[in-house]
């Protein structure tokens, strides 16, 4: 490690040499040839000030960016689930500072609990599943057998489609009447399962549609992640003895944590905020049977001729408020790793 | 070291992205701006701006042409942007708190009180409109607190279509369903005979609703009483289709688009659909008809109005309400409507179109239906009716998911209904 590092920092070192010259060598001649010119402008501001505002400059376009795109529209999302918002309030302006009164409702509403355990059944088994999946698929495809590419290609496929696609695909898949699962259930002598349109199992229907979504995505990660794992330590286990079940819990795994635990992160926050699924499919129905947060907040703002924008925003601060809790709990524990 | 430190920037940046990200997500639609501006105030000619939810049409079309004549007969140029119906509603409220409304805005009919509670519409006295020459039960659902607000530019209704081949071969005469018993009876046959017998939308949207409203008014129940017994009675009904097999599973996911491809497919009786459906059936291959949806104790049941009306946004610059209105009566005066509701296959909201289009005889018994409908805004429900419709289409819902009995089910959504509209 220290040798690596100390032939990268040589090498950027000479690599700097070499590089540095020319980018100096035109700002030496203009202010050896300018002669008195520069020297008026650095006596009102001083060099390093003048670096500074360019730093400034180069900086502007981001914070200008971060600002009008995430700074304002949390803002304005915190500022709605603040205010009583009715539709005239909404267009005419003046909705009064209520506290915390959309929280409360929020809360109160009996949608509220089961939309909530929905979300977290439906994040948690998401990425459960996923992950497995991903990682048993990424440890076979890197066998590197014939095909193993174009198989590998294939599985990206649900990565690939618009999701309206795959949702709408998925939902006539599982059509009650007409849907082919339930016609390949018939073929085994199984009654058909309303799929959609039961409460029992609306929520696991997408849940298996989001699983078959995400798994493109951390096959991909891990199997990048595999890549990463030099080829030596295996030859090495193999040399002592281990078997191929010792190799994947020994060796892949432990050094996978860093992979599986920003694939983990991702996906929870990718997972938690899932929308065109569920709405597609089931629209958070039969009642509210598969209604997670990110379902009911569009349903309160927008679900309704009446919006309600107030407790729709309200939701949505809970969920980005899920999400934060989880990046928090994410570097802590990356933190820790490091430390030890 | 090093590998560290970029590590540790790296696991925080991708944190912070992906919070940033859903808190975008999760709120854009309440703060995203406006749409297409409208044009600034002012000058005489100038562009007026008109919104609609049309977005089939393109600028070659009939209705995009008869907008920019209008305009050019009273010398203004129409803007004319298309907008999905769903759409339409949260864009039509974000223009409004931007001041960016369009001059026209043709919308669907239930969001008039919306928007004019809103105070985002301008009402046809203020306008100078004449609205005499409208349908009473077709302009009910723009009037709020005895002003109107925008007038209909047509209107549809839901009747029953039917397969006639698949009747014959069940042995039943449309002509004999004449109330909810005899409709019974008819599924029960056609299902003997091996076929389906009813489809329709009971999604958990305004569109569940409106397809239920028939049985629910037709049972005689009324909206500010949802666990009434008639009401009771009409979700019941559809209960005991979907636990017979009358009606397919899946009408609780159907939007009525997809229980009309069930349909198309001629292995169902009936389909409870509307006006707009009459130029897909002539495609449909088999041999059809319709029959207007009974009513429980027999006759005609009343169904809820659709279709949209044309509105004027309040503007700043309230100089221009008159081209607006000039505009607004081009559009609706009876050729250019009957033009119109030709092409969107609406019936006409005057009786001048209406007429008209009796002599038609695949028109005549929509002309009937919408005759004997009824606005769901209508009897001063203004913007109490999204908050009853949302309840009784979570009840409609559960009851067929079997989630709630048919009698839990209405009870809850009035208690909540109750609640919301207090």
């Amino acid at each position: 490690m220290t040798t690596l590092e100390q032939g990268g920092s040589a090498a950027s070192r000479s690599s700097g040499a070499g590089a540095q010259p020319p980018a100096r060598a035109p700002q030496d001649g203009a202010r050896s040839s300018g002669g008195s010119r520069p020297g008026a402008g650095g006596r009102r501001r001083s060099p390093s000030s003048v670096s500074q505002l360019t730093a400034w400059a180069f900086a502007a376009p981001v914070v200008v960016y971060l600002l009008a795109f995430y700074a304002v529209p949390l803002y304005r999302n915190l500022d709605l689930s603040l205010r009583d918002y009715t539709v005239r309030s909404f267009v005419q302006g003046g909705a009064e500072f209520n506290d915390f009164a959309n929280y409360t409702t929020v809360v109160a509403d009996p949608t509220f609990w089961p939309a909530l355990w929905h979300t977290l059944v439906f994040t948690f088994v998401s990425i459960g599943v996923q992950f497995a999946l991903g990682m048993a698929l990424a440890v076979f495809f890197f066998q590197h057998f014939r095909l193993s590419t174009t198989l590998r290609a294939l599985f990206l496929v649900p990565w690939l489609l618009p999701l309206i696609v795959s949702a709408s695909t998925w939902a006539w898949m599982l059509n009650s009447d007409s849907g082919v699962v339930n016609y390949a259930l018939s073929l085994v002598g199984v009654d058909p399962v309303h799929w959609l349109t039961s409460p029992q199992w609306a929520l696991t229907s997408v849940i298996i549609a989001n699983i078959w979504i995400g798994i493109p995505f951390n096959l991909v990660i891990v199997y990048s992640g595999l890549q990463s794992i030099p080829a030596d330590v295996y030859e090495a286990a193999s040399l002592d003895g281990a078997g191929p079940w010792q190799k994947f819990w020994r060796i892949t795994f432990p050094l996978l944590r860093p992979v599986t635990a920003i694939t983990l992160l991702l996906g929870l926050v990718y997972t938690l905020k899932v929308f065109d699924i569920i709405w597609i499919m089931t629209r958070g129905g039969p009642g509210d049977s598969s209604q997670t947060f990110a379902t009911w907040a569009y349903d309160e703002s927008f679900g309704n001729v009446l919006p309600r924008f107030g407790s729709g925003s309200a939701i949505s601060t809970l969920l980005i408020l899920m999400a934060l809790v989880a990046g928090l709990v994410y570097i802590r524990a990356q933190h820790k790793q490091e430390a030890s | 070291m090093k590998r560290s430190i970029v590590s540790r920037r790296l696991s925080t940046a991708v944190a912070l992205a992906a919070v940033a990200t859903l808190g975008l997500s999760a709120c854009g639609g309440g703060s995203a701006p406006g749409g297409a501006a409208s044009s600034d105030s002012g000058s005489a000619g100038g562009t007026y701006t008109v919104w609609d939810p049309y977005p089939q049409f393109d600028d070659s079309s009939a209705w995009v042409q008869l907008l920019k004549k209008c305009g050019t007969d009273n010398g203004v140029t129409v803007e004319r942007t298309g907008y999905d119906t769903t759409d339409l509603t949260n864009k039509a409220l974000l223009a409004a708190q931007q001041g960016t409304s369009p001059d026209v805005i043709l919308i669907d009919n239930p969001v008039i009180s919306t928007l004019a509670d809103a105070g985002a519409l301008t009402d046809t006295e203020t306008l100078g409109l004449d609205t005499s020459g409208f349908e009473e039960n077709l302009l009910g659902a723009g009037v709020v607190d005895g002003k109107t607000y925008g007038v209909p530019v047509g209107a549809n209704t839901l009747s029953l279509y039917y397969n006639k081949d698949v009747l014959d071969a069940a042995g039943v005469d449309p002509a004999s369903i004449t109330d909810w018993t005899t409709l019974t009876a008819a599924l029960e046959k056609v299902s003997a005979a091996g076929k389906k017998g009813i489809t329709f939308s009971a999604i958990g949207t305004e569109e569940g609703s409106f397809q239920f409203l028939p049985w629910f008014w037709g049972s005689g129940a009324d909206l500010t009483e949802l666990d009434s017994s008639q009401g009771v009675a009409a979700l019941s009904l559809w209960k005991d289709w979907l636990d017979k097999g009358y009606a397919p599973n899946s009408v609780i996911n159907n939007t009525q688009t997809t229980s009309w491809q069930e349909f198309a497919t001629g292995e169902y009786a009936f389909s409870e659909n509307g006006t707009w459906q009459l130029g897909n059936v002539k495609d449909a291959g088999f041999t059809w008809g319709v029959i207007p949806i009974p009513a429980e104790g027999g006759g005609v049941a009343p169904a809820p109005t659709g279709g949209e009306f044309v509105a004027a946004p309040v503007q700043s610059d309230d100089s221009r309400y008159a081209t607006t209105t000039k505009l607004i009566s081009c559009l609706t005066s009876p050729e250019n409507a009957l033009a119109t509701d030709t092409t969107l296959s609406y019936i006409g909201a005057t009786q001048a179109v209406q007429s008209e289009q009796e002599k038609d005889a695949e028109l005549k018994p929509w002309v009937e239906a919408v005759q004997g409908a009824k606005g769901r805004t209508s009897d001063n429900l203004g913007t109490d009716y999204p908050l009853i419709s949302e309840q009784m289409w979570d009840a409609v819902q559960a009851a067929l998911s079997g989630s709630k009995t048919p009698e839990q089910a209405m009870k809850d959504a009035q208690t909540a209904a109750a609640s919301a509209t207090s």
